[in-house]
């Protein structure tokens, strides 16, 4: 609450100017340390895995069985596993697998479930019941089954598989969505926009989502995590990232059952892992306030 | 021929408590340039029957049983949608009760405004823009060319509310429904969001349809007046008419109701009892409960009659010239 302070003040000053929303939320979220920290963090990592390549000092599947698993050393930062890989090469491997699993299935997530949502929400009666029970029925399907039908159907590909993933994880995305803009649809606004004469799609598109936008920002940083973790359980499965490649969850999942032996075999990436987690986490918290323009003036 | 013309609307509203009729086989018309104020208390269906026009009812419940509605020869009750988005926005206009959620939060005044423009006409962006920030000025918002660019929260109720009023008239529409839009402002701004409307129906030269429940602001703006009961057109007339030769015993009690127009130190009149229950049938007037000159006879069905030029009242009694509500009513005998 201080932090934004500074905000409302700034705004009584500059009334006339007439900030932006983006402006406004950017401004606001600078306001936010640990948003920012947050976001600073998820970049640095992202940078990292999407530079791999260039600044891992190891291959992240040449074995050497001589030295099977050591624990961290100045050669080895974070130490090797049982073949004798590098752990930190896998690790920024891997982090590029699960950081754009975690944002193309939640973007692909994010889109089905908005438009589904809005849609049946704001058309409502007889075809908001249908759609609905649609998604009744998908959610009462294993979805792991799913899953693994559509990698049997269109054979083992690394973008399906993100794909996939968004396509069975936006149903309650769907349902968070359809609520909002039914309670938004009541509003004045909205009947003076029909009465404007606007048509039903310009509605949903320019004045259903916009305002919607702050809890699907909150919301998809939770699917991030959880599309993480379905990952990592479907490549266990064998039907993700195959070894040698490495994901987070495959790292973690390997780490697990060494954990006696060799514990940094799995401190490592869960350390990444929760790091990442938690720095979408603070991001999303400090997204909504900062989207949400009525929160900080009136 | 008359720019609107309803005819026997009929709209009801499907609860779980039974079917509202919240408007009942009610009739009017409109010329073009013509201001008609449509009186009556909260439920008297003087909103709903206008929100019937737009086809803002919500449809369940909500269900616009009968009648006809011609506007330039198409019958909005059952006009296309294609017809409709035609009509809607760029020929008549609505302004709403509250202009704090009237507004999108979430989008510049700019945008909204020439919304309308955009959907409506063909025209640029730029050129939007500027009809945008003329009409702004026009409505009276200060320094509009800087504050078009403006969230709806960086403006006050009264401001809100000349947007509002801005982006209804920016399509030069020929009828505008008002639906009592100073209702939520203060006393001050409401008389000159009542000025402003006169003078953009006077440039534009529209028809208005004034809803409220104000008689002072249908006296001073109005040039006929229908007031509305139970879903009923109780009486309607020009409003000097109206004012002068009151025929119905409602209009009466609701001018009886103005606290500016009752001696100092007495207790402010109103009306007992409760607006009927619209979910039962009711025969005949639905005023007969809260009726001081209702008799057995009242019950029997009754539509509206005329009793002179251009005056219509559904007063069975009056009708039959058995009240005449000129007289001075006798001083009741209240003494503390």
């Amino acid at each position: 609450m201080t932090a934004e302070f500074p905000t409302v003040t700034q705004h009584t000053d500059q009334v006339e100017a007439g900030h932006s929303l983006w402006q406004d939320a950017w401004h606001r979220l600078r306001q936010n340390k640990m948003a920012v920290v947050g976001a600073v963090f998820v970049f640095l990592l992202a940078l990292a895995s999407f530079l791999a390549p260039f600044i891992a000092p190891h291959s992240y599947e040449q074995t050497n069985l001589a030295i099977g698993a050591t624990p961290p050393s100045p050669a080895h930062w974070f130490g090797t596993d049982v073949l004798g890989r590098d752990l930190l090469s896998r690790i920024l491997y891997g982090g590029r697998i699960s950081l754009s699993v975690g944002l193309v299935a939640t973007a692909v997530s994010v889109i089905i479930g908005v438009l589904y949502g809005s849609i049946s929400g704001y058309i409502g009666g007889r075809l908001d019941v249908v759609m609905m029970r649609i998604v009744d029925i998908l959610y009462s399907l294993p979805f792991i089954i799913f899953v693994i039908l559509l990698m049997v159907i269109f054979g083992r590909n690394i973008i399906l598989l993100f794909m996939a993933i968004g396509a069975v994880e936006w149903l309650d995305m769907a349902r968070i969505v359809r609520g909002q803009v039914m309670s938004l649809k009541k509003q004045e606004f909205v009947e003076a926009a029909v009465a404007l004469g606007l048509r039903k799609r310009r509605i949903i598109l320019r004045h259903m989502i916009p305002n919607i936008l702050g809890i699907v920002v909150i919301y998809s940083t939770l699917i991030v995590p959880s599309v993480m973790l379905l990952e990592a359980f479907l490549s266990f499965l064998g039907f993700g990232v195959q070894p040698p490649m490495s994901s987070w969850g495959t790292l973690i999942n390997d780490g697990a059952k060494d954990m006696e032996e060799y514990p940094w075999l799995l401190i490592f990436p869960a350390l990444f892992f929760s790091i990442t987690l938690f720095s979408l986490n603070f991001l999303g918290d400090g997204l909504r306030d900062a989207l949400d323009v009525r929160a900080s003036k009136d | 021929m008359p720019l609107l013309e309803v005819n026997n609307l009929r709209t009801s509203f499907h609860t779980r408590h039974g079917i509202v009729r919240a408007v009942n086989d009610v009739s009017f018309s409109l010329e073009k340039g013509e201001t008609l104020g449509i009186v009556g208390e909260s439920g008297s269906g003087k909103s709903v029957t206008c929100y019937s026009l737009m086809r803002l009812i919500p449809q369940p419940p909500g269900k616009i049983e009968g009648g006809s509605a011609m506007f330039d020869g198409v019958d909005l009750l059952k006009a296309s949608p294609e017809q409709l988005g035609s009509i809607r926005g760029k020929r008549i206009s609505m302004i709403f009760q509250d202009p704090m959620t009237s507004l999108n939060p979430y989008m510049r005044i700019s945008e909204q405004l020439i919304e309308p423009l955009l959907i409506h006409e063909r025209i640029g962006r730029a050129d939007a823009l500027n009809r945008g920030i003329q009409i702004l000025q026009e409505v009276g918002v200060p320094d509009a060319a800087n504050r078009i660019r403006s969230y709806p929260h960086e403006f006050s109720g009264g401001m809100r509310q000349r947007v509002m009023i801005a982006m209804a008239l920016i399509t030069k529409p020929e009828l505008l429904i008002a639906d009592e839009p100073t209702t939520a402002l203060d006393v001050t701004v409401q008389a000159q969001i009542l000025d402003l409307v006169k003078k953009m129906q006077r440039e534009l030269g529209m028809a208005v349809i004034w809803i409220t429940h104000d008689l002072g602001v249908v006296a001073g703006f109005c040039q006929r007046v229908q007031v509305m009961y139970a879903g009923r057109i109780a009486e309607r007339a020009a409003t000097d008419e109206l004012f002068a030769h009151t025929a119905h015993p409602y209009t009466r009690a609701l001018q009886k109701s103005i606290p500016a127009l009752q001696p100092k130190g007495k207790s402010l009149y109103t009306i007992g009892g409760m607006p009927p229950d619209l979910s039962q049938p009711i025969a005949g007037c639905p005023f007969v409960p809260r009726c001081e000159f209702a008799q057995e006879q009242c019950n029997q069905p009754v539509g509206l009659k005329s009793i002179g030029t251009n005056h219509d009242t559904a007063c069975l009694r009056v009708q039959k010239g058995e009240v005449n509500l000129q007289q001075p009513e006798p001083e009741p005998a209240q003494k503390t």
